[in-house]
């Protein structure tokens, strides 16, 4: 009778908590596929074996002292983004703005510089270290701005934060543009070139006689205070409760508005301490294009870490040496720059797939007699359900009827009941499990 | 004073046809993406989808044209099928991997979605930029010209009915297909019970299933669909108003933009129609405000106009707080039955 309603191949089952090795595994094992797949994606398009295109890539990252100082500068700069957004996330706040908030604040320390530096009058000089000082203060301060505003329509009205942050990065973006020309030099060039190149006003020091070691000291230093301030102080606290349940924190009398703000304000403010490293250290310049995306691919970085500061360095890592890496293929096999980003792009989903896997358990059909046995057991409940359908007017137009619904173990008749109220199109899958 | 509203109206003739122009990527994407967001999936991969759209058409229509001789002239109907088959496969693979990662294997839909559009732009470029390689042109573009003739044909009497005509019939056929789609779409998700169903499902996953509607189904059909019709945005992109030049970059943020419209036409594609050409016309207005010789700068302020407009509508969307004015329920959340 009911040999026609199979049950389905496999069932998935929620996890509790996998340990912390076996998620590991998975996710090792799911970085391996993804550059077994990119390789291989690279051999045809290169005719290289994929060890050698694997060997190529590691070269770009770390072939010399100066390609893995920039590869480390560039993890620090992505580092310190991906650890700014962290605490919005954590509080379930989408921040994607990070992109304006970089450059708001990469804007900030270079009007510093624009507007002290070669600019000013004869006569008028600004000291070294207040320019710094005041770099510092505006951009940080511009960066926090930027995420204020967002966070202040979520707490005040709601307003859906993706879309608000993603707005605030086109104003900044513009914005930036608008100044780009007005600094620009020469006049219609369209950039603004090195800012004070003759005085080097604004240039933030270097550390260890290195340039690249500011923005690496700095990275390493708000890890730690991420991690300290994420795991060990009431704020942090106060962050993971509210993106957990805000009902909860309502209900223990924490001010989720003022915790939103407050969060945002970090965020932002952390951002504006990345745009800051951007121009008064690395390019001493502005573009549009300075952060480079970095605003979005921190997202991902963030959120592949499970939002964990330590584990955000290797995730960050990853991302740079595949940007670095498939840089150095596409340039030496001259293919276009953009097979990068196909490259991180594959890497991504396998990353982001395997993450079911780690939450999810799948569990495989019983054998056959184990199976029998239970559709003895539905078999009672279908002749009640019988008798209720008959009394339902029917309704034509439903015709809907979804596979899951005829699984066996899910029809119990109170349930069913209930739910005939509503929509009548149930009564082709009785019909079914009785002919 | 006449002569006032003369001009107005002169400028008007010459300026709804660009926002027009402009509007349509906007208008597929918006649509598409509303399909998407009513099944309860923010894809905030429509960038990237758009992205894969437009360069798969232009993959498609380059080896046609390069099959066929230059002085030749290419077969119609291939022309415009050949492109819009591309176009559409593409972006339905795309639509395809996002659900099995966010559906089936219930993975955060913002990153994915971010990654999606990584993917998807890298995509376009990295093939675009092959493809003038290929075609070895001095230029960093590939003009598919001959293509772009067939979709950029307007009626054959559009040019003799005066501003009419070009107001209204000046369009490639795939701008008014946009519009069919935004209003079948409308009329769909509001008056059948297949999109009462979508809304269901977008509304209260578990509601909807206990109901009896196929979860899953309903979001990988409005998904893919909504993909599909995104990515017809990139394919009108560059085959009508590029005039079938393919640059790198060239899209732009439209894809943001057309995310950002939804929430500008509170779900409903009807309301697309026209606000897309508005943002059309908003996207380009800086070309006609006055800025003075010396202060070209000023531009880059107009050009924040669209931005500032959406926030704006946003924020007041979100004060007003009406009911029916709000996102589905369970936007951005992954359905798991057995959790409850």
């Amino acid at each position: 009778m009911a040999n026609n309603v199979s049950e389905p191949l496999f069932h998935i089952v929620k996890r509790d908590n996998l340990d912390r090795k076996k998620a590991w595994m998975i996710r090792a094992a799911a970085i391996v596929f993804a550059i077994i797949v990119s390789s291989i994606l690279t051999t045809i398009l290169t005719d290289d074996n994929p060890i050698k295109v694997l060997f190529t890539m590691a070269g770009g990252a770390f072939g010399t002292l100066r390609k893995t100082m920039v590869t480390l500068q560039n993890l620090a700069i992505l580092l310190i983004i991906s650890l700014a957004l962290t605490p919005a996330f954590k509080m379930r706040f989408w921040n994607i703005g990070g992109e304006g908030q970089v450059l708001i604040g990469g804007l900030a320390a270079a009007a510093c510089m624009e507007l002290m530096g070669d600019r000013l009058p004869a006569g008028l000089s600004v000291p070294n270290w207040l320019i710094m000082v005041l770099m510092v203060i505006s951009s940080i301060l511009a960066g926090a701005l930027w995420g204020f505003i967002p966070a202040v329509l979520k707490a005040k009205w709601n307003t859906n934060e993706t879309l608000s942050t993603l707005m605030m990065n086109y104003i900044a973006i513009q914005l930036v543009a608008y100044f780009v020309i007005k600094w620009e030099v020469p006049k219609g060039a369209g950039k603004i070139g090195i800012i004070n190149q003759d005085t080097n006003l604004g240039w933030l020091p270097q550390l260890f006689g290195s340039k690249y070691m500011l923005s690496i000291v700095l990275a390493v230093l708000v890890t730690i205070g991420m991690f300290i301030y994420l795991t060990y102080s009431k704020h942090g606290y106060e962050i993971a409760v509210v993106g957990e349940s805000e009902r909860t924190a309502r209900y223990v009398g924490m001010k989720v508005k003022k915790v939103i703000i407050r969060t945002m304000l970090l965020s932002g403010g952390l951002c504006g301490l990345a745009g800051l490293l951007l121009v008064g250290s690395i390019n001493h310049t502005i573009t549009t294009t300075i952060s480079n995306g970095q605003g979005f691919t921190a997202v991902m970085v963030s959120w592949l870490a499970k939002f964990n500061p330590f584990t955000m360095v290797f995730t960050a890592l990853l991302i740079v040496f595949l940007g670095r890496g498939a840089g150095e293929i596409s340039t030496k096999f001259e293919l276009n720059q953009s097979f990068s980003d196909i490259v991180t792009g594959i890497i991504l989903f396998f990353i982001i797939g395997c993450e079911f896997f780690i939450n999810y358990k799948i569990n495989f059909r019983k054998p056959a007699a184990a199976a029998a046995h239970e559709d003895v057991k539905t078999a009672e409940p279908t002749d009640a359900e019988t008798q209720a359908v008959e009394a339902e007017p029917t309704d034509a137009e439903t015709q809907t009827v979804p596979d899951e619904s005829m699984s066996p173990q899910k029809s119990v008749a109170s349930d069913e009941d209930r739910v005939e109220e509503t929509v009548a199109g149930k009564e082709d899958d009785t019909d079914d499990s009785v002919h | 004073m006449i002569a006032f509203i003369k001009n107005l109206c002169v400028f008007l003739v010459a300026f709804i046809p660009r926002a027009v122009g402009q509007g349509v990527p906007l208008m597929f994407g918006s649509t598409g993406e509303t399909i998407t967001e009513k099944s309860g999936n923010l894809n905030l991969g429509i960038p990237g989808v758009m992205y894969v759209g437009g360069i798969c058409g232009v993959i498609g229509s380059f080896y046609y044209e390069k099959s066929i001789p230059v002085n030749e002239s290419l077969n119609p109907f291939w022309a415009i099928v050949i492109p819009l088959v591309c176009s559409l496969l593409g972006s339905f693979l795309m639509g395809l991997l996002y659900c099995f990662l966010t559906v089936t294997l219930r993975a955060n839909q913002n990153v994915t979605g971010l990654a999606m559009t990584t993917f998807g732009v890298g995509f376009g470029n990295f093939f675009g930029g092959s493809l003038i390689k290929i075609s070895g042109a001095d230029i960093p573009s590939i003009a598919l010209s001959r293509t772009s003739l067939y979709f950029s044909k307007s009626l054959p009497f559009a040019g003799k009915l005066g501003w009419f005509g070009q107001v209204f019939l000046s369009y490639g056929f795939l701008a008014y297909v946009a519009i069919i789609v935004s209003f079948a779409a409308s009329y769909i998700l509001k008056r059948t019970r297949n999109g009462l169903h979508l809304r269901a499902v977008g509304e209260s996953p578990t509601t909807a299933d206990a109901a009896g509607i196929n979860v899953t189904a309903y979001k990988y059909i409005a998904t893919c669909a909504g993909c599909m019709i995104a990515g017809l945005g990139g394919l009108y992109y560059v085959m009508d108003y590029a005039c079938g030049v393919w640059s790198n970059d060239a899209f732009g943020d439209r894809g943001w933009l057309a995310i950002a419209l939804v929430i500008f036409t509170i779900w409903r594609p009807n309301v697309g129609v026209f606000s897309s050409i508005l943002f059309g016309g908003l996207y380009i207005l800086y070309l006609y405000l006055p800025t003075g010789m010396d202060h070209m700068e000023y531009k880059e302020l107009y050009k924040m106009i669209p931005y500032v407009v959406t926030l704006v509508v946003l924020v007041i969307t979100s004060m007003r707080n009406k009911r029916e004015n709000q996102p589905p329920e369970s936007l951005g959340l992954p359905y798991f039955r057995e959790e409850r």
